[in-house]
């Protein structure tokens, strides 16, 4: 096709925001973040060389919040202090979490009011949204150190089965820590990212990732720089800390006596996980907990704890066949299994897939890093420009709640994304005003066994008999998997007022207070972007215009002309400047004064449609084969 | 804005639109201006045409996915992260309406539907009831054999059978859309559809076995 030759991008737009961005994996157990330049990713490392911040944040009583290896650190003398795994935290209610209850080490506070749940550590409540931004705070404060720059810009990674509330809940921390998010990335993609362009690979790959809290499986193909996800499933709240509480439950049961306090818990889980770690390359080991100020030895050999986490393993291949299943693929079809998450180390694990898909699994890119190295590619993509494009899916379908608890899905999972997607609903009473929308996630018929991501009403409905109302609710997913809804009623064509409450979600004001107490210069970073914009509005409307100029200089006449360059000139001197409102004036004005030129090129493109010399004859001829 | 003029003129009906942008003419299904290069919303052209495709039922899919892939590459919004917002959101609906097109048409039953409403001879009722006695008598035939199958290379064979039974019943389609018989059509896609059910079912038999 004709029309094809005018690549986006191509017109050259100003590099405003000349500053990098960085790729950050914020995980359930370790973060990592990244940087790539000209296609090669790089872990930002600190002195010691260690890529891995543990996603652990310790709140002394004065000062600010430690975050990594010292909050880790600090896990042995003032467990109380310390928050870890937070990342199951976000996104969920109260009631949801009581199941982790036992085995998470924080103390959640019940909310009366609903929304997200909180946690209580060192006297202070905190939401995990908070406790995120401090993590990923730190990992911007990395970055900035080994770059040298601020950094203000970033793509994060979400498990690909995170659903709509965990995800605003890492935007919104994301946002607290100073960090625009250019764009939530699945991080099996983003694995596949860091696999595909290193490897140029090419076919059908599965991501086998399983993390600290969260397992997905995603099947992709990669076709000369397309990353097309094809199928994902997983399960939230499946990961490497249920082996480290199996582990645990294991060497406590043994030991027998009280019931151990909340800091001996998180201590025994420590020395879990340091005991699943060792059997990755020995085949036994033995190690100490300190219980009630005593230490008791623990003996721990591989084919014990392979015992232990066997099944877990087994509903992780279990989810792969289904995956395989549903999107109609044989294992053997696939040309590559990549392996994400530290738990892949796992000896089991790693034969477990293998048997599953008939082949070894890739582990040559470090599994922990892999993500991260994928985000920053991603990232330098966003803003410097890439072949390769991320073309994602729905994890979950999302529907609507209709009469009798069931669910009407308005986007099946697996969709391409973005869709947008309208269902209509109507009245079911004699001039019924209002209706009630009930937005849930989820696999399951009825509505208790899928997850509320929001209410909201619809009001002001003319008053009609029952089941005239045609009420259009529409369901829109970005490219970042986040949901927008809005409803209209039809019948009067009017958009009527929708006011959502996420189920899960913070409550805005202490959003608000966050942003304000995190960013001094919170203010001053929105009037900046905000003039950025500006400029960015004014150099296309000058573009455009002296595009036009050059396409139909005989539709100009010349005192037309000079009064446009005038303006012209007029606003390019004031794009050096910082007034944003004397900027928007003049594109105003410089778009009043050429309105007349615009419509002279429309009629003459009209007139000659007329003629039957259509400007763009040659390129809608047919619509043929793709070019 | 001034109202989209529309040609109707013999041998490929196209409209002319202003460019929000610069606003010249820009053709009403191009995807960018070709005076200011501006990516453009997208417009009221049918599936097919938005991924450049012939409105026809034999298409496989790889030619589906090479076009999709092309104009993805051009509009989806990751590729307008750097321009004006107002750029980006116009390329997210542009990449949401290719989304559509290439759902409905990757799917041979769903671009049968499709092409069948296209044509002015949509499936009656969303195609939930048979009226054709012989397809019921089918229908209810593999149904008793999937019900029985009381071992997991039984329903295998029966999964396996309705596959194959798929690929004729979307040969029968292409065939029936190339001679424009939409009555026949409709059956082979009325078919297909319930052949794609009896093999969905048949998984979850095998995957319940599996658990």
């Amino acid at each position: 096709m004709l029309l094809q030759i005018h690549e986006p991008g191509q017109t050259p737009q100003p590099h405003e925001e000349a500053g990098v961005a960085i790729g950050i994996d914020l995980g359930t157990t370790n973060s990592v973040v990244a940087v790539a330049t000209d296609g090669k990713a790089e872990v930002l490392r600190d002195a010691d060389g260690r890529g891995l911040v543990p996603s652990v944040v310790a709140y002394p009583d004065t000062g600010e919040p430690v975050v990594g290896e010292a909050a880790r650190r600090t896990l042995l003398d003032e467990p109380d202090r310390v928050v870890s795994s937070i990342k199951r935290l976000m996104g969920r209610g109260a009631k949801e979490v009581q199941a982790l209850a036992g085995t998470l080490p924080y103390r959640i506070v019940d909310e009366a009011s609903g929304g997200m749940v909180h946690i209580e550590v060192a006297g202070r409540r905190l939401s995990p949204v908070a406790v995120s931004a401090d993590i990923l705070r730190a990992l911007k404060a990395r970055a900035e150190a080994a770059l040298g720059r601020s950094v203000d810009r970033a793509v994060v990674t979400v498990p690909a089965y995170f659903d709509d509330a965990a995800r605003t809940a890492t935007r919104d921390a994301a946002r607290v820590a100073g960090l625009e998010v250019l764009r939530l990335v699945n991080e099996p993609t983003a694995a596949a990212l860091a696999y595909g362009l290193d490897r140029e690979a090419e076919g059908l790959y599965a991501v086998y990732d399983l993390g600290g809290g969260t397992f997905d499986l995603s099947i992709l193909r990669l076709e000369r720089g397309i990353f097309q996800v094809l199928a994902t499933g997983g399960d939230a709240a499946l990961g490497g800390d249920d082996f480290d509480h199996a582990v645990a439950e294991h060497f406590l049961a043994r030991i027998g006596g009280a019931a151990p306090t909340a800091g001996e818990v998180k201590l025994t889980l420590a020395t879990a996980r340091l005991a699943k770690e060792c059997l990755t390359s020995q085949e036994a080991g033995e190690w100490q907990v300190e219980l009630a100020n005593r230490r008791h030895p623990v003996r721990l050999d591989r084919p014990t704890l392979e015992g232990l986490i066997a099944p877990f393993v087994e509903r992780t291949t279990e989810i792969c066949r289904e995956v395989m299943a549903e999107a109609g693929i044989e294992p053997a079809e696939i040309a590559g299994v990549v392996l994400v998450g530290g738990a892949t180390r796992v000896p089991l694990v790693r034969r477990a897939v293998a048997s599953a898909f008939g082949r070894e699994p890739l582990a040559d890119i470090d599994p922990d890093e892999v993500v991260a190295l994928g985000a920053a590619l991603q990232a330098e993509a966003l803003t410097v420009g890439s072949d390769t494009l991320l073309l994602d899916v729905t994890p979950l379908s999302l529907g609507i709640e209709t009469m009798g608890g069931i669910v009407e899905k308005v986007i099946p999972r697996n969709t391409p994304i973005p869709v947008s997607r309208g269902q209509e609903f109507t009245t079911y009473q004699d001039g019924q005003d209002g209706m009630l929308f009930h937005v849930v996630q989820g696999e399951r018929e009825t509505v208790d066994g899928c997850r509320s991501l929001a209410r909201f009403e619809l009001q002001g409905i003319p008053p009609m008999t029952a089941g005239a109302a045609r009420v259009l609710v529409t369901f829109a997913v970005d490219a970042d998997g986040l949901l927008t809804v809005s409803a209209e009623e039809r019948t009067t064509g009017a958009r009527q007022r929708v006011e959502v409450r996420p189920s899960y979600g913070l409550a805005e004001e202490e959003m608000v207070r966050m942003l304000r107490e995190s960013m001094e210069h919170g203010a001053d970073d929105m009037q900046r972007r905000l003039l950025i914009e500006a400029r960015v509005e004014a150099r296309r409307v000058l573009l455009a215009l002296a595009a036009a100029r050059s396409a139909d200089p005989e539709l100009l006449p010349a005192d037309e002309g000079a009064a446009l360059g005038e303006q012209a000139v007029r606003l390019e001197a004031l794009l050096s400047g910082d007034d944003r409102d004397a900027i928007d004036g003049a594109v105003e004005e410089l778009e009043r004064r050429s309105q007349s030129f615009a419509q002279r090129r429309m009629d003459k493109a009209i007139r000659l449609a007329l003629a039957g010399r259509s400007i763009d004859e040659v390129a809608a001829e047919t619509p043929g084969p793709a070019a | 804005m001034a109202t989209p003029f529309t040609d109707t003129a013999p041998g490929g009906a196209h409209s002319i639109r202003p460019c929000w942008s610069c606003r010249g003419p820009a053709a009403g299904d191009a995807a960018f201006c070709e005076t200011c290069g501006v990516i453009q919303p997208p417009g009221q052209e049918d599936h097919f045409a938005r991924l450049g495709l012939e409105r026809r039922f034999d298409l496989d899919a790889g030619t589906i996915d090479r076009a999709y892939f092309a104009r993805q590459r051009q509009v989806h919004p990751d590729r307008f992260a750097r321009r004006a917002p107002r750029e980006a959101a116009i390329a997210e609906s542009r990449s949401v309406s290719l989304n559509a097109a290439y759902q409905t048409l990757r799917d041979p039953l769903r671009r049968a539907t499709y092409l069948l409403e296209l044509a002015g001879h949509p499936i009656a009722g969303d195609g939930k009831t048979i009226a054709d006695p012989e397809l019921l008598a089918e229908v209810m035939e593999r149904r008793e054999a999937l019900a029985e199958a009381d071992s997991p290379e039984a329903v295998a064979a029966v999964a396996a059978d309705a596959r194959h039974e798929r690929v004729s019943a979307e040969a029968a389609l292409g065939a029936a859309f190339a001679a424009g018989d939409y009555p026949a059509a409709r059956r082979h896609a009325t078919r297909l559809r319930y052949l794609g059910r009896l093999a969905e079912e048949a998984r979850r038999r095998s995957a319940m076995r599996a658990a």
